[in-house]
């Protein structure tokens, strides 16, 4: 599988993701600066990293969503081509419009920094082919600005479609309806604020989030 | 020219740094408070002919997430303003 990271002044999990893809998929990913107008010929997995682009100036994700290179990541989301936005990268995804809703600051204000367990709400997703529906995973959280709110329809609409991947069963930063990942509509990009990245070899206390990126790596490989 | 953008929070959006503020105010006596909500100011300083069409296309495209947040724009005729 072809993967492209996006990288911004400001991302700090860029090489975090890329070493995972890489673990994963056999293959090193393509290292993407935002002033770029188009990725690389044949990508088949966007990864946008978490972080502080751009220092979380205006709203968190805010200028990252308005560079250069998110026009070409809409266009390859647009094309069906799956998209991950992960932590400051769901930020950027719902600034960018490729996703419904806002990531609001935490609830209880603090920066939260541990593992979460998560349900895999939804095991259909090109995202969760690796999971059983209904399953329990950690995942390490690590933000500021992780509370996901929506309007009353949307949540519902999120719900009604699937389109809730994972939600929190610890409640740690006051999202709507423990909403920790969603889905576009078309299934294509996803958005979560927990880190699957930083899960992926035992040395790093969990594999958990190495499945998010096998069964992906099956489901684009099929 | 100036302009500037007054950014807050629609009603109904739970705001923790209002509350928080709100909170802090109560902590020095402050009795006469119901409630508290943030926002941000943001100045243009804008070339001439800059049409409020144009400001408020700002506003929607970047300075406001109107999702979440409302924007009004109060323009400064007088430069020194």
């Amino acid at each position: 599988m072809k993967s492209a990271v996006i990288v911004f002044p400001g991302s700090n999990c860029d090489r975090d993701l890329a070493v995972a893809l890489e673990l994963v998929t056999g293959r090193r990913p393509a290292m993407v600066w935002h002033r770029e107008t188009e990725l690389p010929d044949g990508t088949e997995f966007v990864g946008v990293p978490g972080g502080f682009s751009y220092g979380d100036y205006l709203r968190s994700g805010a200028m990252a969503a308005r560079s250069p290179v998110m026009r070409a990541v809409a266009d390859a989301a647009g094309r069906g081509v799956p998209v991950i936005g992960i932590c400051n990268g769901f930020q950027v995804l719902t600034e960018a419009g490729l996703l419904p809703g806002a990531l609001m600051r935490n609830a209880a204000l603090k920066f939260v920094c541990r593992d979460v367990p998560l349900r895999v709400e939804n095991s259909q997703s090109l995202f969760t082919a690796g999971y059983n529906a209904g399953e329990t995973i950690s995942f390490p959280v690590a933000h500021h600005d992780g509370n996901y709110q929506a309007d009353e329809a949307t949540l519902d609409r999120l719900e009604g479609e699937g389109r809730v991947a994972f939600r929190y069963l610890d409640q740690c930063n006051g999202s709507a309806r423990d909403i920790a990942g969603i889905l576009n509509d078309a299934g294509n990009v996803l958005g979560l604020m927990p880190h699957p990245e930083r899960v992926v070899e035992p040395a790093h206390g969990g594999t958990d989030g190495r499945r998010l990126f096998e069964g992906l790596l099956e489901t684009v490989a099929a | 020219m100036k302009a500037r953008v007054f950014v807050t929070l629609k009603n109904g959006v739970l705001d923790p740094q209002g509350k928080a503020i709100h909170h802090a105010l109560e902590g020095l006596g402050f009795r006469g408070v119901n409630d508290v909500r943030a926002g941000k100011l943001i100045e243009l300083d804008l070339a001439e002919g800059t049409g409020d069409a144009e400001i408020e296309d700002m506003c929607r495209k970047l300075l406001a997430n109107t999702v979440i947040e409302n924007f009004r724009i109060e323009r400064l005729e007088n430069a020194e303003a």
